[in-house]
């Protein structure tokens, strides 16, 4: 028995807020996958839209800034059905010294079925979701460091699409991890859906030490990092984050742990390449492996929208 | 129509009796293509298929992503997905169910299936017309029509040998 409830599940353990990966049951996670592939088909018919979220609206709060994302969640609140209202927020109310807790109320006011946020301080989305009204949902496009549980679903779905099965893959994760929220959602989902070998790769300033507590395996050299994967995520170089020396420079970084074709061919003959964009060519990946037959990163994207439909779809449909 | 209580239903032999009627509905409309309705009549689409030779491949619909009920249930686990081999726009359509009841699912399914394309046809036809309809509408062809109260929940099971038999259980229980 858990001594405080899991904010995101309701009394029945269903899922009404998606706030982060971590504590959410395999089961939560293997049917947000399922519904995703029946929303993927939406993209073929004639008319790519269900009426699911007719007459909610959704709020877009993005107080970082994002294109993939935003675009993204804005076309998947479409073919639902939803009314989208994206709110240019670093240049509005908040500018003007209005509090998060006070925008969202006056949001609110204008029948706010949905919040989509994005926030530069770790936890912003379970402030809001604490604060909102019942029938409020609230989903975590990326806060601080801490959790970007979307991204993290999407690429589980695309590592099931190419891999079939989570439980005999070894899935390295590459480049700066200490800023990337994607690494930790990620190593959240590929733990609860049963990934035998994790890998963290990267320089000692950029692989947090604490990672072996959660069951990965943390690798300073590249070649070892990579060698027999069958999934490699590359992640962005932040350099928006990154304050002080922590690299030399990005042109050593490259040289050290930018995926090249030579380095990927340690990897499994059948390995995928995946990133979250967007990327860097020259820093974090080449062009030859972002642009060749490994890379499956324009895939993601198109998988990310079925995801954000499932996601949506299925906390709008949950109760508090 | 008859109004049995008491639930002695044969799966089998009714479904003899829809193959009879699907096969007199495809002589009076050719070229009309089998639509199942998921899961139940997506079973009874691809028997009916094979058993009348019929060319190509049955349609599956699922109603899960116009359902009415959504905003109350959520988005159902498990509700299939949607594979229409064949191009929807002037073509003849005879949907298959399990059981019709308040006709809901049909109004979801029909809508499911303009998203594909605008039918030259829609009909209908069941195992099974429980009555109790909240829609306007009716089937072609209904091997059975019963009445049962509404608390009964009436679904087809398909056995791994392919047989089909009907579970009957009380809401609630």
């Amino acid at each position: 028995m858990l001594s405080r409830r899991n904010p995101q599940l309701n009394r029945h353990g269903e899922l009404i807020h998606l706030l982060s990966i971590e504590g959410l049951p395999k089961t939560v996670l293997t049917q947000m996958l399922d519904t995703a592939g029946t929303f993927l088909s939406v993209n073929d018919r004639d008319v790519k839209k269900v009426p699911l979220l007719r007459g909610k609206s959704v709020f877009n709060l993005f107080f970082e800034n994002s294109t993939r994302t935003r675009t993204t969640f804005e076309i998947a609140a479409k073919r639902l059905s939803a009314d989208v209202i994206n709110l240019d927020i670093a240049r509005s109310s908040t500018a003007k010294g209005e509090s998060l807790l006070d925008t969202i109320a006056n949001l609110s006011a204008m029948h706010a079925d949905m919040f989509i946020v994005r926030h530069g301080e770790s936890g912003a989305p379970y402030l809001i979701a604490e604060h909102c009204a019942p029938h409020v949902h609230v989903i975590n496009a990326g806060d601080g460091r801490h959790a970007h549980p979307t991204q993290a679903l999407l690429d589980m779905y695309t590592i099931r699409h190419f891999k079939g099965d989570f439980t005999q893959l070894t899935v390295a994760i590459v480049g700066d991890i200490v800023h990337s929220r994607v690494a930790r959602s990620d190593i959240h989902a590929l733990t609860t859906l049963g990934v035998p070998e994790i890998r963290a790769v990267g320089p000692k300033t950029l692989v947090p030490a604490d990672l072996r507590e959660m069951g990965v395996r943390v690798c300073h050299d590249m070649a070892e990092g990579i060698k027999g994967a069958d999934v490699i995520i590359m992640l962005r170089l932040q350099n928006e984050r990154m304050s002080g020396a922590m690299l030399p420079s990005a042109g050593e970084f490259f040289k050290h742990f930018g995926l090249t074709p030579d380095k990927l061919a340690l990897a499994q003959p059948d390995a995928i390449v995946m990133h979250p964009g967007p990327i860097n060519r020259g820093v974090e990946i080449d062009s030859a492996v972002a642009d060749g037959t490994h890379s499956v990163i324009l895939p993601q994207v198109t998988f990310g929208i079925a995801v954000r439909m499932a996601v949506m779809s299925t906390i709008a449909g949950n109760e508090a | 129509m008859s109004s049995p209580t008491t639930l002695n239903l044969d799966a089998q032999a009714l479904y003899g009796a829809l193959r009879q009627g699907v096969r007199s509905l495809l002589a009076a409309a050719p070229g009309t293509a089998l639509v199942g309705i998921w899961s139940g009549g997506a079973w009874l689409a691809a028997r009916l298929h094979a058993d009348l030779a019929l060319p190509g491949e049955p349609g599956v619909i699922s109603s899960a992503l116009h359902r009415d009920d959504f905003s109350e249930r959520g988005l159902a686990a498990g509700g299939g997905t949607t594979k229409l081999p064949f191009a929807i726009d002037g073509q003849r359509i005879l949907l298959i169910d399990d059981v019709l009841y308040t006709g809901r699912t049909i109004r979801a399914a029909i809508n499911e299936l303009y998203d594909f394309g605008r039918p030259a046809s829609v009909a209908l036809a069941v195992l099974v017309d429980r009555g109790g309809r909240e829609l306007p509408i009716e089937p072609a062809f209904a091997a059975a029509r019963i009445t049962l109260a509404p608390a009964q929940r009436l679904s087809l099971a398909r056995a791994d040998d392919g047989r089909f038999s009907f579970a009957c259980e009380e809401e609630g229980s």
